[in-house]
């Protein structure tokens, strides 16, 4: 669960000033100042087209900054390289995270050869998720339910010093949105740094800290 | 970069086996419009008028595009794209990993092709065998050239359309010389200049794929 690199106190593991993010001509992010602390949770709420999904990419380095300015994991995103950054983060999308015609397994051996990770972290995080029984499950085959508990356990596989998940709960049931929060806290605890957007209230709110967007800025 | 390229092609690989699309789609596909290029000319006139290797690679054209798209759908996936990025895999072993899969996947139908090719188009089976070594070159050049243009094609609704037009110009030099070097191993005859311009292609499209599969990749 502990990220591989240094978790500091007091840190910050996010710090944007006027961020803006604009694809193909349309503002995705319209100017947002955030920051946020290493092995906190924060929590982004919104409505839909908030801009929710584009900040959490941006922090992924999966978008480009467009304007303002911006270190996450320490890496600058106007300067750096943002595939050193996309090394540091666990991203949990919500439209599925998977090669469809893999297994369970084969999708998070892939994940874990990539990062050099041993081979037995796989059946370690499947059973976590409680997904063991489905080890050998071609993906397209598993439940929503059962593939949002896979993309916890790629999480647990990435073992990242920066946690993006973008609607974890849905599509979980009671006990799955309890696995989250479980997992959520027991990552910050060992100094995860955790930013999440989700319409759905925690099922067992930790301390975490609430950020509303709206328009792609921040809402104060 | 070759540890990241055994696991891309051993994955794509997997992947395809898995799903069986180019055995029961592309391949029936490529079967189907070489026997009406036989019927076209009539498969007599195919065999003696030297239209066979062109015929072949009409062909072979048509089952690249459909396999290039194949092999860039599987990564197309907004989640997944977001999810294997950010494993930060080195993009020269991607793209070497996925110039391999899509090399053997051709090579595979390629071959059966071209048997077929000695029913539907009366081409000799000596100088098919013969011709195979050129075959199976221009396969792996069109698969380099397939991955580095199916990248650059991107992702959206524009991109099965896309990708044709983007491609068939980086495709013809190798056709042409595949095609030459087939017609050649039909006569009893070498081809070292079409061979060359094959291998060079190859080294080309290999060299630009290593360097600018990332910058494709993000774009």
């Amino acid at each position: 669960m502990s990220p591989d690199g240094p978790a500091r106190a007091g840190a910050r593991a996010v710090d944007l000033e006027d961020a803006v993010v604009v694809r193909g001509g349309f503002p995705l992010l319209a100017g947002v100042t955030l920051d946020v602390e290493v092995g906190t949770l924060t929590v982004l709420r919104g409505p839909n087209g908030a801009g929710k999904t584009s900040l959490l990419r941006l922090l992924g380095g999966l978008e480009a900054l467009s304007g303002g300015r911006g270190v996450v994991a320490g890496v600058d995103l106007a300067r750096g390289d943002r595939r050193q950054l996309r090394r540091r983060v666990g991203w949990v999308g919500h439209e599925g995270s998977f090669y469809d015609d893999l297994s369970a397994a084969e999708n998070l051996r892939f994940a874990a050869r990539a990062l050099g990770r041993p081979d037995d972290a796989v059946a370690g995080a499947l059973a976590r998720v409680g997904l063991a029984p489905r080890a050998r499950t071609i993906t397209r085959r598993l439940s929503a339910g059962q593939r949002q508990r896979l993309a916890l356990a790629w999480l647990l596989v990435r073992r990242a010093e920066l946690w993006l998940l973008d609607e974890p709960y849905a599509a979980l049931d009671d006990e799955g949105r309890a696995l989250v929060d479980h997992l959520l806290a027991e990552a910050t605890a060992a100094g995860v740094t955790v930013v999440v957007s989700a319409h759905e209230p925690l099922a067992r709110p930790g301390p975490h800290r609430e950020v509303t967007l709206a328009g792609g800025r921040v809402v104060p | 970069m070759i540890r990241v390229a055994r696991l891309v092609a051993g994955k794509d690989l997997r992947l395809e086996a898995r799903s069986g699309v180019l055995v029961t789609q592309v391949l029936p596909f490529g079967v189907m419009a070489l026997v009406l290029a036989g019927l076209a000319l009539g498969p007599r006139r195919a065999g003696h008028s030297g239209a066979a290797p062109g015929l072949f690679y009409l062909v072979v054209l048509l089952v690249t595009l459909l396999a290039v798209a194949r092999s860039q759908a599987v990564e197309r996936t907004a989640g997944t794209r977001a999810s294997v990025a950010t494993l930060g895999l080195d993009p020269a072993g991607v793209f070497l990993g996925k110039t391999a899969a899509l090399g053997l996947e051709l090579i595979g139908l390629g071959v059966v092709l071209e048997m077929l090719a000695v029913v539907t188009l009366h081409v000799a089976l000596a100088g098919a065998l013969v011709a195979l070594p050129s075959v199976v070159a221009t396969l792996i050049a069109l698969a380099a050239a397939g991955t580095l243009y199916g990248a650059l094609a991107g992702e959206g609704s524009g991109t099965v359309t896309l990708l044709p037009v983007l491609a068939l110009p980086a495709f013809a030099p190798l056709l042409i010389a595949g095609e030459r070097a087939f017609s050649a191993a039909l006569s009893h005859q070498s081809a070292p200049r079409w061979w060359l311009i094959t291998l060079v292609a190859l080294a080309a499209y290999l060299a630009v794929g290593v360097l600018t599969y990332g910058v494709l990749e993000d774009t």
